[in-house]
């Protein structure tokens, strides 16, 4: 299981491995929005959080597609459905190593994100608390309808359908724990509730995703 | 089949060569019949090689060595005659050398038993011989293969051909899906 | 003689051909009956006038809407533990009632929202999370539709099913976290006391066990045709041999 996550995050960092691309595409989204709202750093201050939470979510998005498909093309899929690990660590090592290229560099450059933004210094700590606890449910969650439409040509845009509604809880309390933290109240039970979301993902979805691989690659 | 001993399997395109092998390694469902193996003992190799072009041969190698927690990949390396290309990347190299780095993997599972779908595909003459040895040298050590080729491997009395074509009736009958239906 | 038998997808076709004009029949009159029992024989209410007759349509395609998902969720658990093909095929005919019903919730609530709330839309949590759950139909749809072997592409709809319900709970309970809404509660309810008078009550009754007959009436007449579909594809399969 770790030689497969190593192998994962050497594959991500060599030329064409796709690292970097969900971060220059955050950074795009994020830029674009002054653009569309104005350059007014109150009412942008405001919607930070959700501006934020949103572009790291489309951010995730984007590298989905790519955690299956190429191993599901080469075949690699096959040899490890026949290995003696099981699929279900698969998954658990897929969506890792997704967490690690995507999620964890996001909540990384968040601070630098909030601060073209319009967020004061002592909020940013809220955005990054409540991407800490949320992005690893994105990853998990995506990678299960990574799964799902794993061998289909053009799956990409079916993936977002799928995968955008199962997204809903995670945006919602992960955007309004940071909101609520902005906005001086209590935050405690936001970020609990969310912490709760991710565990729940990474403990019934591993399973649910090893089984639809298993019927995709049949 | 007995252990030390390999079959061969013929039959025109579209017969169910590759289902038939990939129902052994457990990847597909079985309609009929039974398989008395255990899945860990088979090693399945497919028409394609899953082998990343961005990585060297070694860590290639190194990487299905981990997974089948085997020990050393020189001695395969060099079996399978690649030890030169080590240090190579394999998107740089020709698709008669990543056959073999996919081939090379065969000897990393440690596994007694050898699905191989196609395994000579664009492999040179040399190569092939090479690899008919290899096989020889797996039967030996007592493992079998089930292989689907058309070419002769030169594995002489230690083959039996089976040919699939004779059991086309019972492969195009209707599935278990569709007769329900009716 | 067990329940199951009639899992065999031709018997199925033989005892849902007998029922189905009975269904139907039967669900024409009660929503009939109940629609306009509701309609012209009903006070107006002293606040909200006319309009709200239009929860005679409201409830019960809401009603239907939310449990068309859970006849769905259990179809779906019966195909992946049972292998029953009727099973698949109910849940996949289902799919498309489910948002159907979804879609007339979503409108009359928004043409009833306009003279009483003064909008058409509002980000309340019931609305938002029927907004949702239209989302989720639409997900399990396309996804029945991009898959082309139908035994696969009943096993991957079931487990997204399975996981689907799983999210929409928890979406259900994040939308109320999210926004304490201006929706009333729920206009029935057993355990609690009565939301609505009586007489708004009686009639609304007829409807909802009218619009449970419809439904009843429509995913048999999509489960059969779904059976003929494949049946047609299984003797053109054998034809070939």
């Amino acid at each position: 299981m770790i030689a497969l996550i190593i192998r994962d995050l050497k594959i991500s960092v060599r030329a064409g491995g796709g690292f970097g691309l969900s971060l220059a595409f955050f950074f795009i989204i994020v830029i674009f929005f002054p653009f569309a709202i104005g350059p007014d750093l109150d009412l942008l201050s405001k919607v930070a959080p959700g501006t934020l939470w949103l572009g790291a979510l489309l951010a995730c998005l984007l590298s989905l597609e790519r955690i299956f498909a190429l191993d599901f093309e080469d075949g690699t899929l096959d040899l490890l459905a026949t290995s003696s690990l099981p699929l279900e660590s698969v998954v658990i090592s897929k969506a890792l190593v997704h967490w690690l290229t995507t999620g964890l560099p996001l909540v990384l450059l968040t601070p630098f994100f909030g601060i073209l933004l319009g967020l004061q210094n002592n909020n940013i700590i809220f955005l990054i608390i409540s991407l800490i606890f949320g992005t690893p449910a994105l990853s998990i969650i995506g990678t299960f309808g990574a799964a799902l439409t794993a061998g289909m040509k053009r799956g990409g845009l079916l993936l977002s359908i799928l995968v955008l509604p199962l997204y809903i809880p995670t945006l919602i309390f992960g955007a309004e724990a940071a909101r609520r933290g902005i906005q001086g109240f209590e935050t405690q039970n936001s970020i609990l509730l969310l912490l709760g979301v991710s565990l729940l993902s990474w403990a019934i979805l591993p399973f649910a995703a090893a089984s639809v691989l298993r019927i995709n690659l049949r | 089949m007995k252990n030390g001993h390999a079959g061969i399997l013929r039959g025109p395109n579209g017969v169910g060569k590759t289902t038939l092998l990939r129902a052994l390694a457990g990847l597909q469902p079985v309609e009929a019949g039974k398989i008395k193996c255990s899945l860990e003992d088979i090693c399945y190799s497919g028409h394609a090689d899953g082998v990343k072009p961005t990585l060297t041969v070694q860590e290639n190698l190194e990487f299905w060595a981990n997974i089948f927690s085997s020990p050393s990949i020189s001695e395969v390396a060099e079996k399978f005659m690649i030890i030169d290309l080590l240090n190579s990347k394999v998107g740089n190299l020709s698709a008669g050398q990543k056959r073999r780095v996919g081939l090379a993997r065969l000897g990393l599972t440690g596994r007694q038993v050898w699905l191989l779908d196609e395994p000579t595909v664009s492999l040179d003459e040399t190569s092939v011989k090479i690899f008919g040895n290899i096989i020889k040298d797996h039967l030996s050590e007592d493992g079998c293969a089930l292989i689907a080729t058309h070419i002769d491997l030169g594995l002489e009395n230690r083959a039996q051909i089976f040919d699939l074509l004779k059991y086309k009736a019972a492969s195009g009958e209707l599935s278990n899906s569709n007769e329900a239906f009716l | 003689m067990s329940f199951w038998e009639y899992a065999n997808p031709v018997k199925f076709l033989k005892l849902s051909g007998v029922l189905l004009p009975y269904f139907s029949i039967l669900a024409a009159i009660t929503i009939i009956a109940g629609i306009s029992w509701g309609f012209f024989f009903t006070p107006d209410d002293y606040k909200q006038g006319a309009t709200v007759k239009i929860l005679y349509v409201h409830v019960p395609s809401a009603f239907v809407a939310i449990n068309a998902w859970f006849m769905m969720l259990v179809a779906s658990i019966i195909w992946l533990v049972r292998r029953h093909h009727v099973s698949a095929l109910a849940a996949k005919a289902a799919a498309p009632i489910g948002i159907a019903m979804t879609i007339i919730g979503l409108v009359t609530g928004a043409l009833w929202g306009q003279p009483m709330w003064g909008t058409w839309w509002e980000w309340d949590p019931k609305l938002t999370s029927f907004l949702i759950l239209f989302l989720f139909y639409l997900g399990y749809i396309i996804l029945w539709a991009a898959v082309d072997d139908p035994d696969t592409a009943a096993d991957l709809t079931s487990v997204l099913c399975i996981v689907g319900s799983v999210f929409a709970v928890l979406s259900r309970y994040a939308t109320n976290f999210w926004n304490q809404g201006l929706h009333q509660d729920a206009s029935l309810s057993i355990d609690k006391e009565e939301h609505v008078a009586d007489v708004f009550y009686y009639p609304l009754i007829v409807v909802m066990a009218g619009f449970v007959l419809l439904f009843f009436a429509l995913v048999l007449l999509n489960t059969r045709s779904e059976i003929m579909k494949r049946r047609a594809g299984a003797i053109m399969a054998r034809s070939r041999i």
